[in-house]
């Protein structure tokens, strides 16, 4: 699969202060990306460095393989964190504006935002000014007007930050509807459970570096550690719990379950599963046998930590 | 892409589309127009009140010196004592009463003269007075000594002197003034419309980085798009709000002077130059104030207007644009204003006073080469005739400087739109160049 976005070695400083330091990063065309990081990292810097805001000290931005130069400001559609709309302006004139500054043409415009005012069921509101309106309905606008002349890279900054559960889980369908339309999508945001749900490859920057990417299911593996969740039923938890911590490394569980078990996490050191498995069931009835996969949320205190 | 008409467009129909600019642009003229009125009509009621003077002149000598006008009436007081006058002046509502002593001595008698009256009389009135006696009394004391008078009257001498540059021209005093008008007036409008329409642009910025709209727009154009964008489309807003003032203005005082018979221009000035004009002189008068429009260097002055107005203004506006994005909100803004008021504010000083007193003059020249203040001064001399090359130069230094400070407002622009929280200091500011 080939790139839509590569971000090769970029360095921004302000002043005395580093906010990039050699990032690279590779968006994959059609997948969601996820850019994570801790307050401060440097994300917002690379998104503006991506969005031709900032320049970059150093470093190059190419986008479909081509270097990133005024035309781009029509592929790229971007949802900032810190975001707002004027005012004292209607909603359908404001919508036609920042429409127009993306390239489109006014009739053209006013046809897309019909539909989508249309398919949001948000048509009533052409006419209402934005004060008039609450804070999650001017981030619907907002969602249309970034997505509105069909960029091929959508970078979201937080964008379920105002939404009741409900409306997120709209714009989060439309995201991968998108998606499947042939987007890219560049997806910040510190909810790391939409992370773990939307997100194919990752890139966690800390302090201005990058310190871990690629794609999620490849970092997990990585990080997994080879630790099962078990719980079996057994006469003698005592003896059961000696004669595993004889063989493997075994530390107490806690899951939620319906039966009085024996609950352990047990760490195979070079044995296969089905070892642990044979083993478990000759002495017992497993109720319970799950690998432990590191979520995005452990992963990301782990590496942050050990940076 | 080239958004900037787009974005013109924008910023002219919200400016024009605001409830409180609307609000502004029609009030404003009733109000001035009003308020002129009323003060116009304050002072013509002023005018029509007749005042009496009573004089109780016990000489004898200088009664015959009180003409009453149309404004004053003398009440000449004969065969009482100075106590009886006074009451009787008292219950006829007189406005005072003037009492010349009993001498036959001219010296004696300029030495003793009196005037009683409830409250302080105005000093227009004790010098008008005292006027006329000086005027009779030096006559009875030139008679006493033998001058014959009327011979000293036929022999007075009156000088008008006529002013000629070398190249030809004829000027004269009414030139001077209607120069002065002109100047001034321009002057005074490029300052008015900095400081209104440079505070609205700052404001929109601000409005932009308080709605959190910016980052938004800015993934879109240039910011110095955005700022040009804004610069201009306030401004063909400001210009429109003028042009509706001016013509507003027009309309109602006309009106209100035909409807009322309000005469907006009658003042004492006025007064004296009808007077003048009422000489023997007063065709002439009326020539040279012709004259003098005709003399104006008008071609020079409107290219003169247009060029230094746009450019001071735009040097203006940008700073003003620059300082709205390094700040979050209006309170903070003041730090930032005062070292682009004082210039301003300078400058129309310096055309108030010293252009005036002395238009080529040392100071006025260096200030109006010196680019902050150049386009008030320089338009307030043009009138006075500027070489060319003066003119020249003195745009082509504000031409450079309107540049180089759009750049650097560009620069803090760019940076300062996505600053939020703090006030930067200047130091800061410096930096921000750098990124």
């Amino acid at each position: 699969m080939s790139n839509l976005l590569e971000v090769n070695k970029v360095s921004k400083n302000f002043g005395d202060f580093k906010a990039l330091n050699n990032v690279s990063i590779a968006v994959p065309k059609g997948s969601i990306f996820g850019l994570l990081g801790p307050n401060g990292a440097g994300k917002t810097t690379l998104i503006r460095v991506i969005n031709q805001i900032t320049m970059p000290d150093n470093g190059t931005v190419h986008l479909d393989g081509e270097a990133l130069n005024e035309n781009h400001i029509k592929d790229i559609g971007y949802l900032p964190e810190e975001r707002g709309l004027y005012k004292s302006m209607k909603v359908g004139e404001q919508a036609l504006y920042l429409a127009q500054l993306k390239g489109l043409s006014k009739a053209e415009a006013k046809t897309r935002l019909k539909y989508w005012f249309e398919r949001l069921e948000i048509g009533d509101w052409w006419n209402k000014k934005i004060q008039e309106l609450s804070k999650g309905m001017a981030q619907k606008i907002q969602f249309v007007v970034t997505v509105l002349h069909q960029p091929k890279l959508l970078i979201f900054d937080e964008p379920f930050s105002g939404f009741d559960p409900i409306n997120a889980n709209l714009i989060k369908d439309e995201i991968l509807r998108l998606r499947e339309d042939g987007a890219t999508v560049i997806f910040s945001t510190h909810r790391m459970e939409s992370v773990e749900e939307l997100c194919d490859d990752i890139a966690l920057i800390h302090q201005s570096n990058k310190i871990l990417d690629g794609r999620l299911i490849d970092i997990k593996r990585q990080y997994k550690i080879n630790t099962f969740e078990v719980g079996i039923r057994t006469n003698n938890k005592a003896v059961l719990q000696k004669e595993l911590s004889e063989k493997f490394e075994v530390s107490k569980a806690n899951f939620k379950s319906l039966e009085d078990e024996l609950k352990l996490n047990i760490k195979l050191n070079g044995d296969a599963p089905n070892d642990l498995l044979n083993f478990l069931t000759s002495k017992g009835d497993v109720s319970h046998f799950v690998e432990l996969i590191p979520s995005v949320n452990d992963i990301f205190i782990q590496t942050v930590k050990n940076n | 892409m080239n958004h900037l008409p787009l974005i013109i467009k924008r910023e002219y129909l919200t400016k024009v589309k605001n409830k409180s600019f609307i609000v502004m642009t029609i009030l404003s003229p009733i109000i001035m127009i009003a308020l002129i009125s009323v003060v116009a009509y304050l002072s013509q009621l002023n005018n029509d009140k007749v005042r009496t003077i009573s004089i109780l002149d016990e000489s004898g000598l200088v009664e015959s010196a009180f003409q009453s006008t149309e404004k004053t009436k003398y009440n000449i007081l004969h065969n009482m004592s100075l106590s009886d006058a006074k009451a009787i002046v008292k219950e006829t509502s007189s406005y005072g009463l003037l009492h010349i002593d009993k001498f036959s001595n001219v010296d004696d008698i300029s030495n003793h003269i009196e005037f009683y009256s409830e409250e302080s009389p105005s000093i227009s009135i004790i010098s008008n007075l005292e006027n006329q006696l000086e005027k009779k009394l030096t006559n009875i004391k030139l008679e006493q000594q033998g001058v014959d008078v009327s011979m000293i009257n036929a022999s007075k001498v009156y000088v008008d002197i006529a002013q000629e540059s070398f190249e030809g021209e004829k000027t004269s005093k009414i030139d001077s003034v209607v120069k002065l008008i002109f100047g001034g007036a321009a002057g005074y409008l490029l300052f008015m419309f900095i400081i209104i329409y440079g505070n609205m642009i700052m404001r929109s910025v601000i409005e932009e980085k308080t709605s959190r709209i910016i980052e938004v727009i800015i993934s879109s154009v240039k910011p110095v798009q955005l700022m040009l964008g804004k610069i201009i489309g306030t401004s063909l807003a400001g210009i429109t709000q003028f042009v509706i003032w001016i013509i507003l203005g027009g309309v109602l005082m006309t009106i209100i002077s035909l409807v009322f018979g309000i005469d907006m221009m009658q003042s004492p000035q006025q007064d004296m130059l009808q007077q003048a004009m009422e000489s023997p002189e007063a065709n002439s008068q009326i020539q040279n104030l012709i004259n003098a429009f005709y003399n104006l260097p008008i071609t020079n002055l409107i290219i003169a207007f247009i060029l230094f107005f746009i450019s001071g203004y735009l040097l203006y506006s940008s700073l003003y644009a620059a300082i709205g994005a390094a700040v979050d909100n209006e309170t903070d803004t003041q730090q930032f204003l005062l070292p682009i008021i004082m210039p301003l504010i300078l400058a129309v000083y310096i055309g108030i006073f010293t252009v005036i007193e002395d238009p080529h003059g040392t100071v006025s020249t260096v200030f109006s080469f010196i680019p902050l203040t150049s386009p008030v001064v320089m338009l307030m001399r043009i009138p006075f005739g500027v070489p060319i090359w003066q003119q020249l130069v003195s745009l082509l230094l504000l031409i450079g400087t309107f540049m180089f400070t759009v750049w650097f407002a560009s620069k803090i622009y760019r940076v300062g739109i996505l600053m939020y929280g703090k006030k930067p200091s200047y130091k800061e500011l410096i930096k921000w160049i750098k990124y």
